[in-house]
């Protein structure tokens, strides 16, 4: 199972002809991801080779939905273009299946462009908008599985623990940390470093809560804004899965954007002291430590009956 | 980024945003001219920085740190004001409780007209990470740390959430004129205002833009008697002008070079220097170094696709700190590949005559490859298996206690 994102999801690549469209769509196919085609406006009818097999590229993300039936894209496109590929998709996926996801990999997107975006996606209530600034959604199967996003697949396993995070390389840690313990993923979700995104904490634990392959959930945040401690206030409430967090920024100046755009103290608020006050009170086990995640897991783990050693 | 002042009143004028007359001045000279062609009994002579604080802040001689005047932001009732008030400004080094101790050199200075007030508002325009929309908040509580006010008197500052779709409405505007209390010819002039703030904000893609005071005069008219103003980095790309707006003394230039070359670098105060893919795992690794009893010299990231040349001008970066007594290397290779960081070490190492301790964790994609290059190599390179062996490594080298 895993969440939003199945095994075997049909994807498209938005973007597909550029650098980055092409090189990471590439690695997706090598990884066993379902990738269908691509869009690229004015490159419709070309084909692109991917692993040595051809994948179709339409002009204009309706039609490639009509073609494919995809259940998912991933966007690669420029910052300029990006909060309209996003529209793109969404009215596509709205109007021809009702559903789809749409995860935009694409960081540099100008924040009143995300605003115009994460409204038009809200008003169509069967797409779901993963990002942008992330390192995108895995779900890792049998046998490959779906990688939709820039994430190296190899270091993944299917297992039990959904991981939710902010951030990119720091997820690719939590993901080491399960594995350090014997654990597998059932699906990692990035959400992304960017002040105003799609899917937030709050929706990721309620997939996770309802996903019957999930049994304990790791997330990671940032200091910026309280997405953390609304998100530890919704899970005490509602979710009965053990959950181990991190926030990173500990050390990071107030006033200074640490790297992400969204990684900002502002009027001494979004600190990582008072995120990791709001997950404890929650009763989310901390770790202090990056590397000491597997750990922490495997302690709840255990403590919650689902480990015996 | 953030504009000075002047410049954001410029913005304001040219948006239909009311201000008073003032003219922007970098020598004692100018600030005397515009005196004259202001033609106003009193004139405000106005420190510019890219900091608040400004009115409570104190001048201080660059050189012998002697205390030149209190207050960044004079009030001058004649010729001979403005003459004393803008020699003890320009040149000199403004220190408020925004600067640090350290404080920032001024260059440029406002000599703005006086007027007649009759009351001070606050009034600011930004974005709403949790509602994913334009947030206005307006008070009638203006001139003051406007934080206090939230924590404080909550009740007073008053919030408007503007829908994306719809745009700022009609009665989202006549709200929170009534909430500020006004009527009549001052209810109209706030109205006009706020659209055209909206408009302006919108349109040159601010983060923030705050007012405050803004002030209704005597003859009811809402005048914007300061402008902070915020520009939202990512919307570069659609804004020539921004060029032009930018005070490169105001940022520091090796955070710039950094962003030149595609790297994201924020100088601290500690000794040990950090170079990092990705944002999270730079800030998780400045943590680590500091749960083990380091200090963190640096924030960088080096991307997720930094080649030989990147990694070698962040070593350059991150030695240009006389601090610097060690450094600590983490790289979880995604996109980026273990052996070319590797290499990169290692040509960087060889190239800057490395002789700080260099501490180098790998993990992910082709790390036994790169491990190997580095196990080669004949230079000091101290290899760690994990974040938590690399942080309590590097401190140890340089002496500290892990």
């Amino acid at each position: 199972m895993g969440i939003w994102i199945e095994e075997n999801a049909k994807v498209l690549v938005q973007g597909i002809t550029g650098k980055q469209g092409m090189f990471h769509a590439d690695k997706m196919v090598e990884y066993g991801t379902h990738i269908v085609g691509g869009c690229t406006p004015g490159k419709g009818g070309q084909t692109v080779e991917l692993q040595g097999k051809n994948f179709p590229v339409w002009n204009s993300m309706f039609e490639a939905i009509e073609a494919t039936d995809a259940d998912a894209t991933v966007i690669y496109v420029p910052p300029p273009f990006a909060g309209e590929a996003i529209m793109e998709a969404a009215d596509a996926f709205d109007q021809i299946k009702g559903e789809g996801v749409v995860v935009c990999i694409t960081e540099g997107i100008p924040t009143l462009d995300m605003v115009k975006a994460v409204a038009f996606v809200e008003n169509r209530p069967g797409v779901r908008l993963i990002g942008p600034n992330c390192p995108g959604i895995i779900t890792p199967g049998e046998n490959g599985g779906a990688k939709i996003g820039i994430m190296p697949g190899h270091i993944h396993a299917k297992g039990r623990i959904g991981i939710v995070s902010k951030s990119g390389t720091l997820t690719y840690e939590a993901v080491a940390q399960t594995m350090s313990i014997g654990e597998g993923q059932s699906t990692c979700v990035g959400i992304g470093g960017d002040p105003v995104n799609g899917t937030g904490f709050i929706d990721c634990l309620a997939a996770f809560e309802a996903d019957s392959q999930t049994e304990a959930i790791v997330m990671i945040g940032e200091i910026g804004g309280n997405a953390e401690q609304e998100a530890a206030a919704w899970a005490k409430e509602n979710v009965s899965k053990p959950i181990v967090g991190f926030v990173a920024g500990a050390t990071a100046p107030p006033g200074k954007r640490m790297g992400h755009a969204g990684a900002i103290i502002s009027g001494g608020k979004g600190t990582a002291e008072e995120k990791f006050a709001a997950f404890e009170a929650a009763g989310i086990a901390c770790a202090k430590d990056p590397s000491e995640l597997g750990a922490v897991l495997l302690e709840a783990l255990k403590k919650a009956g689902l480990r015996n050693e | 980024m953030n504009i000075h002042e002047y410049q954001g009143k410029a913005l304001f004028k040219a948006h239909g945003v009311k201000v008073l007359d003032g003219v922007h001045c970098t020598s004692v000279a100018d600030a005397l001219q515009a005196y004259d062609a202001l033609q106003s009994k009193v004139v405000a002579v106005k420190s510019q920085i890219h900091a608040g604080g400004r009115g409570k802040g104190n001048l201080y001689c660059p050189n012998t740190g002697d205390l030149l005047m209190e207050g960044g932001v004079k009030i001058a009732f004649s010729r001979e004001d403005v003459e004393t008030y803008a020699t003890n400004i320009l040149g000199h080094v403004l220190v408020t409780k925004q600067t640090g101790e350290e404080g920032k050199l001024v260059n440029h200075l406002y000599v703005e007209s006086g007027c007649d007030i009759a009351h001070e508002y606050y009034l600011a325009l930004l974005v709403d990470r949790e509602e994913k929309s334009v947030l206005i908040m307006a008070s009638t509580e203006g001139g003051m740390d406007i934080e206090e006010v939230a924590e404080e008197t909550p009740e007073l500052l008053h919030k408007v959430n503007v829908d994306p779709n719809a745009g700022l409405m009609g009665y989202q505007v006549r709200d929170l004129g009534l909430a500020l209390g006004l009527s009549g010819a001052a209810h109209k002039s706030f109205a006009k205002m706020l659209r055209s703030l909206y408009a302006l904000f919108v349109q040159e893609d601010c983060a923030m833009v705050e007012i405050n005071p803004l002030v209704r005069t005597g003859d009811n008219e809402m005048v914007a008697l300061d402008a902070k103003v915020s520009f939202d980095e990512n919307a570069e790309f659609r804004h020539k002008n921004w060029d032009d707006l930018r005070d490169l003394s105001e940022e520091e230039d090796v955070e710039i070079r950094a962003k030149e070359t595609g790297l994201s670098y924020v100088k601290l105060d500690g000794n040990i220097g950090c170079l990092v893919n990705g944002a999270g795992l730079a800030m998780a690794t400045m943590d680590v170094i500091k749960l083990y009893g380091g200090e963190p010299a640096n924030f960088l990231d080096v991307g997720g696709g930094a080649n030989e040349e990147q990694v070698k001008t962040a070593f350059s970066i991150i030695l240009e700190d006389p601090n610097v007594k060690g450094i600590l290397v983490n790289i979880f290779g995604g996109i980026m590949r273990c052996d070319i960081i590797a290499r990169g070490v290692i040509a960087a190492t060889e190239a800057l005559d490395l002789n700080v301790p260099l501490v180098v964790r790998l993990a992910g994609t082709n790390v036994d490859e790169g491990k190997a290059i580095l196990a080669a190599s004949t230079l000091n390179i101290h290899p760690a298996d994990d974040l938590a062996d690399g942080a309590q490594k590097i401190v140890k080298l340089i002496g500290g206690e892990a």
